[in-house]
């Protein structure tokens, strides 16, 4: 075996990561940067305007972090998530099986190709909302690297789906009825300032509340949430779900019978 | 000599209570062309399976070239390649990407993997196809696929779950053609197929096994040896009298019509014995061919036995 055998092996299932996204962009950059273009302007622009300012901020402005979130979260995750089961579905998942590559390898592999289709999509939308809006970035360290943590986050659980769906059926159960809740509950489109007792408790159990809001400082420098706390939080999930990652590829975990 | 391939007491229970192997022990010589013959559901694919780590053994060892799989994981999967008996690449994907991203996966330097994926993309036929996607190939083309890919980080040992299964007569020989030669040039190969005659063709030594159980390994000379009876029908030129008999023991003449007569010779006569009475009574023989597969009778009788 070659010496960087490790690396070659790694690169080799990023670059097949980002050739199966770059050759089907019709589905996968063209449909969230029009999404995200509806977004702004029926939200940001049309409603947008009626409604004034959100935590100190034109409402256009206050969206667009959350937005950009949004995307990389959504794009980070069916990534991994759709490339990993079609794989298991064509059975070509056993190429890997059978080679000599290590689980974190390939685990850190699929990993890296949700996170470039995530960092795609996510400036694609961005330069989009330089058309609408005046971004100037407050803390450029904090805005990459907590758009960089969540998009592992949402790889390494977008994994977790892949290997446990066994249709695909299974790939849109999560993205529809938990993901696309959470997200739209998490503080993208309101401060939670404006949200009575309860229900801002409630937004504090949701994760991804702080990494829009962290996000959002890094751009405008303002925050519903502490940062260092939404960092914490971020690097405990990671550890938590590579984890849990690790642990099912070595079992087998809908890979071996 | 190296022991290629060791297997001992292998045992497989898949979660719904099927017991696929019940405690096979094998061993495969380094450099060997060794047959794993069984009917379906015998076993031999999750043979293949607890091999190439696809399939998680429920007790047993399985060692290749003196390295258990389970401690060396990395190690000895460097020494084989495996060539399914379903297609299992992506559809999608073009014929050289499959076999250059397989050549990655292998830790192969681009340039030695772009070498090696021309290198066998052309012993297999199938590099004026290098740029086309590989759901256009046909069957045949997508089995020598499945093998070019295997071969890319040139193993030490060659597995084959039936690779020959719906591929033409034509092509089926050329293929075996290659695997011989990879063969001599020393790959050890181990080979499952339900063609007994490419078996018989290609193979040293064979295993049977039935019912997740061995019945059978040996060599394939002393396996054929143990058939005691062969038939062959003879085409004969002229018109065979009425009544004819061969008059000789240990045979048994069936005369199917004028000119087509069946012979079943055993007891270590020879067929030259048979070609005597012939010349005598002035009967021209046009042709003879045997009318089954001798190992087709051996396996059918080894499968009986462990019934």
């Amino acid at each position: 075996m070659f010496s960087n055998h490790k690396y070659i092996a790694f690169e080799t299932i990023v670059i097949r990561e980002i050739r199966r996204f770059g050759r089907i962009w019709l589905q996968t950059l063209v449909p969230p940067a029009i999404t995200i273009g509806l977004y702004f302007v029926i939200f940001g622009n049309l409603v947008g305007s009626r409604i004034g300012e959100m935590g100190g901020y034109r409402y256009m402005e206050f969206i667009v972090p959350g937005l950009i979130m949004m995307s990389v979260i959504q794009n980070s995750y069916s990534n991994v998530v759709s490339s990993f089961f079609s794989h298991k579905f064509q059975h070509s998942i056993e190429e890997l099986l059978v080679s000599p590559v290590p689980n974190y390898v390939i685990l850190s592999g699929f990993i890296v190709g949700g996170m470039a289709r995530g960092m795609a999509v996510g400036l694609i939308v961005t330069v989009m909302s330089l058309f609408f809006a005046n971004l100037e970035i407050q803390n450029l360290l904090i805005t990459v690297t907590v758009v960089l943590l969540t998009s592992i986050v949402f790889a390494l659980a977008g994994f977790i789906n892949a290997l446990f769906a066994n249709s695909f059926d299974d790939i849109s159960i999560i993205p529809t009825f938990v993901l696309t809740p959470l997200i739209y509950l998490g503080g993208v489109f309101y401060s939670v300032e404006l949200l009575p007792p309860f229900w801002k408790f409630v937004s504090a159990l949701n994760p991804i509340f702080y990494m829009v809001n962290t996000f959002r400082y890094g751009i405008l420098g303002t925050s519903d949430v502490d940062v260092t706390w939404a960092f914490f939080i971020l690097c405990v999930f990671i550890v938590i779900l590579f984890t849990c990652c690790i642990w099912l590829l070595r079992r087998g975990t809908g890979l071996r019978s | 000599m190296t022991i290629a391939i060791s297997i001992q007491n292998l045992v497989k229970t898949y979660a719904n209570g099927f017991e696929a192997l019940k405690g096979i022990s094998l061993e495969v010589q380094e450099g060997d062309f060794f047959a794993l013959l069984g009917p379906n559901g015998a076993g031999k694919s999750t043979t293949i399976g607890v091999i190439s780590t696809l399939v998680n053994k429920t007790s047993g060892s399985v060692e290749v070239f003196g390295k258990n799989v389970d401690t060396h994981v990395y190690e000895t999967k460097l020494d084989f390649g495996v060539v399914p008996q379903e297609v299992n690449f992506s559809q999608f994907e073009k014929v050289r990407d499959i076999v250059m991203t397989q050549a990655g996966y292998y830790g192969l330097p681009r340039k030695l993997a772009a070498e090696r994926c021309e290198k066998y993309l052309r012993k297999l036929g199938l590099w004026e196809k290098r740029d086309e996607r590989s759901r256009s190939l046909s069957g045949g083309m997508k089995r020598r696929l499945m093998i070019a890919r295997a071969l890319v980080h040139e193993p030490r040992l060659l597995i084959l779950d039936e690779p020959t299964a719906g591929v033409d007569i034509e092509l089926r020989r050329s293929m075996w053609e290659f695997l011989t030669e990879i063969n001599n040039k020393g790959t050890t190969i181990i080979l499952t197929t339900h063609y007994l005659e490419e078996a018989e063709q290609l193979c040293r030594n064979i295993a049977i096994i039935d019912e997740g159980k061995i019945v059978e390994n040996t060599s394939m000379r002393k396996l054929l040896s143990e058939l005691d009876s062969q038939v062959y029908i003879l085409e004969t030129r002229s018109q065979i009298p009425a009544g004819f008999d061969l008059k000789l023991v240990n045979t048994n003449l069936e005369i199917v019509d004028e000119n087509c007569i069946e012979v079943t010779v055993s007891g270590g006569l020879s067929i030259n014995e048979v070609f005597a009475v012939f010349s005598e009574a002035g009967i021209k023989i046009d042709s003879m061919r045997n009318k089954t597969n001798r190992l087709e009778q051996l396996f059918l009788s080894k499968l009986e036995g462990n019934d």
